[in-house]
């Protein structure tokens, strides 16, 4: 174990080189919003196809879950309710057999189909990323231009998670051919309410 | 090694130089039809790079805020001023935890500090769960590009290597295949580790959080999955406020592969309930390059890979002939700034054209650095065949007449010279290039004739 007081003279190392630089403190630029708030609809459908995701109805959500196709589904939906589900486990390790999860997004970015998620989405934090197949439900109203737009909405609201999910799990690392499921979920469906 | 005769063992493989060479180069043109799409790129580089000097000339203030922010979050701050104290740190966390096997997903700065090697020593198994790192693990080798770890492979060789490993079919190099087979493999790792380690993208002091990026989701798999999340990252990794994200995950992944967000981008603010987060802050030698005016910005980078993709020389000569943790021309400033000495062939692989500097989205001057690292390294090393020959042709340029006589001598010669006198181990410069045709009279010659 590395002891306290070690620790503490690094940190104070670090620091006092710094300090002693005493460099000119050096102008922090606002950030701009560079609205783009038109067609957001078409360009957040046109971006997640982009990804390799796809933009379903809620009706074909309904007919995928009980076309049985998906043995094992949770969903923590309040934008969908009634959907097949289960308690969630308290580790996340016991949903390595789940093959749908359904969970509502907060808001989604046009420019990227990035979808912003918390905590109090995901249930527990495992589920969009062990799950074979994921859906996200997302309310057509919270859609925004791009990043900045999105992180003005988010603000500093606490979450001891948030995540950005762009598309369903992907990797070119061989020869530069994209392969969809590489560790996460194989496909991502965005239902739009 | 010299940067040259690593540069010469990666071109006997005169097919697949070629293929590694065209294939960065797609890369650098998704990179261009991605920024191209954004009316603002220009501008967003422009705030990058004043973001990242600003977060350079109070770095001390940031990593306080940082470190107070975490804490109060129930983040553990470590703090380590080398590659060693890093590991140890990394070390004493898992032995408090009696682990023995940990997953871990990119991250440069481990590389940088060694830490694979360091952990297996002391009896960890360390899996590496990006794909092109666990390819690259498999061959005992690090990765020889930042983004794309295993691009210097070709998918036979990844078979063969699955095959043998992973027992996938012989023969069959089909990447989807080969990446399912990866899938469930690492699954089973994931199931079973109890630490994962990350790498960090930014830190952000206003919030006390840190953000992860990757596109296989791998990051997460690994660390919801475990029980303790130790994210390591250099000092330089500070962005000041959360909307601060917003510009910079615009720029990263089009910079690096022309998406327009890398696919998961995760934000960790505190760990969930009963599971521990552990954040190491890194010095290594940034300090040092810190205080060196002409170099300091080299810390700006976000490590996207961008300078790498575009530049003539990394991709005619692979990541390997850098001999360093960060290839291409990052890592050419970079990596003097550690050794000096071991690293003085770098800021000459390069041929200044200034591509890097033109697709950095952090606005570093990649290639005046190299310049100015080369500026450095003569005056330590005093007197070098380059060194004369360059000194040769400022005599001439200095002299019209010896211009013009030495212009009319090489006219001659070139067609005459026997291939040795430019394939020979004294001017590296001719290794595999050939000799351009000769006109046959000079410029001036012909303007008199034509013009005047």
């Amino acid at each position: 174990m590395v002891s306290k007081k070690q620790i503490m003279s690094s940190k104070e190392l670090i620091l006092s080189s710094i300090k002693k630089l005493s460099q000119e403190e050096q102008p922090l630029p606002a950030v701009p919003s560079f609205d783009e708030s038109e067609n957001t609809l078409e360009t957040f459908q046109q971006s997640v196809k982009n990804n390799k995701g796809t933009i379903i109805s809620e009706l074909e959500l309904v007919d995928l879950v009980n076309s049985g196709a998906y043995p094992k589904v949770y969903s923590g939906s309040r934008l969908i309710p009634d959907l097949k589900t289960f308690e969630l486990p308290e580790k996340g390790t016991d949903l390595n057999d789940l093959d749908l999860a359904i969970i509502d997004g907060q808001l989604g970015v046009a420019e990227n189909a990035a979808i912003w998620l918390e905590d109090e989405n995901l249930g527990l934090r495992a589920v969009p990323f062990i799950t074979q197949h994921l859906v996200i439900v997302l309310e057509k109203s919270k859609l925004v231009g791009n990043m900045h737009e999105a992180y003005s909405l988010i603000g500093s609201h606490y979450s001891g998670f948030g995540v950005f999910i762009a598309g369903p799990s992907k990797t070119a690392d061989i020869e530069q051919s994209l392969v969809i499921g590489a560790h996460g979920a194989k496909s991502l469906r965005v239902v739009l309410v | 090694m010299s940067h040259p005769s690593q540069a010469a063992n990666f071109l006997k493989d005169e097919k697949r130089a070629h293929w590694h060479d065209e294939t960065l180069w797609f890369v650098r043109e998704k990179r261009d039809l991605a920024s191209k799409n954004i009316p603002e790129w220009e501008e967003l580089r422009n705030l990058a790079s004043g973001i990242k000097n600003h977060v350079l000339s109070k770095l001390d203030v940031y990593l306080e805020e940082l470190e107070e922010k975490a804490t109060a979050n129930g983040i553990k701050v470590h703090w380590a001023k080398d590659a060693k104290e890093h590991n140890e740190i990394v070390l004493s966390i898992l032995k408090e935890k009696k682990c023995k096997a940990i997953v871990k997903s990119k991250s440069i700065l481990t590389e940088e500090c060694h830490l694979n090697p360091f952990l297996e020593q002391h009896g960890v198994e360390v899996v590496d769960t990006d794909l092109g790192e666990r390819i690259v693990q498999f061959l005992n080798q690090p990765p020889s590009h930042i983004v794309l770890p295993a691009i210097h492979l070709k998918k036979g060789d990844i078979s063969e290597i699955f095959h043998e490993k992973l027992h996938t079919q012989k023969g069959n190099e089909d990447p989807v295949y080969l990446t399912h087979a990866a899938r469930q493999h690492l699954r089973d790792k994931f199931m079973a580790a109890k630490v994962a380690v990350t790498g960090v993208n930014f830190a952000i002091p206003e919030t006390g959080e840190f953000v992860v990026c990757t596109n296989e989701g791998n990051a997460d798999m690994g660390v919801h999955l475990a029980d303790v999340h130790i994210a390591c990252m250099g000092i330089e990794k500070i962005i000041p406020r959360r909307a601060d994200l917003g510009i910079f995950l615009r720029l990263l992944a089009r910079s690096a592969t022309g998406q327009s967000i890398t696919n998961y981008n995760s934000h960790f603010r505190s760990p969930a309930p009963g599971k521990e987060i552990h954040l190491i802050l890194v010095d290594n030698g940034r300090t040092n390059q810190l205080a060196r005016e002409k170099f300091k910005n080299s810390l700006k980078c976000i490590r996207c890979g961008a300078c790498m993709n575009t530049c003539p020389i990394y991709r005619r000569s692979g990541g390997y002939s850098y001999g360093s943790t960060v290839p291409g021309p990052i890592g050419s400033i970079l990596s003097p700034g550690i050794d000096v000495k071991k690293y003085s062939t770098l800021p000459f692989a390069s041929t200044l054209c200034g591509s890097c500097s033109d697709v950095c989205p952090v606005k570093i001057n990649i290639h005046e650095q190299l310049y100015e690292w080369r500026q450095e390294i003569t005056k330590a090393q005093g007197w070098t065949a380059k060194g004369m020959s360059m000194k040769m042709a400022n005599g001439i340029f200095k002299s019209p007449l010896a211009y013009k006589i030495s212009g009319k001598l090489l006219r001659s010669t070139l067609k005459t010279l026997p291939n040795s006198v430019i394939y020979n181990p004294l001017n590296t410069w001719g290794k595999n290039r050939d000799l351009p045709a000769v006109p046959k009279e000079s410029f001036k010659e012909w303007y008199q004739k034509n013009r005047s």
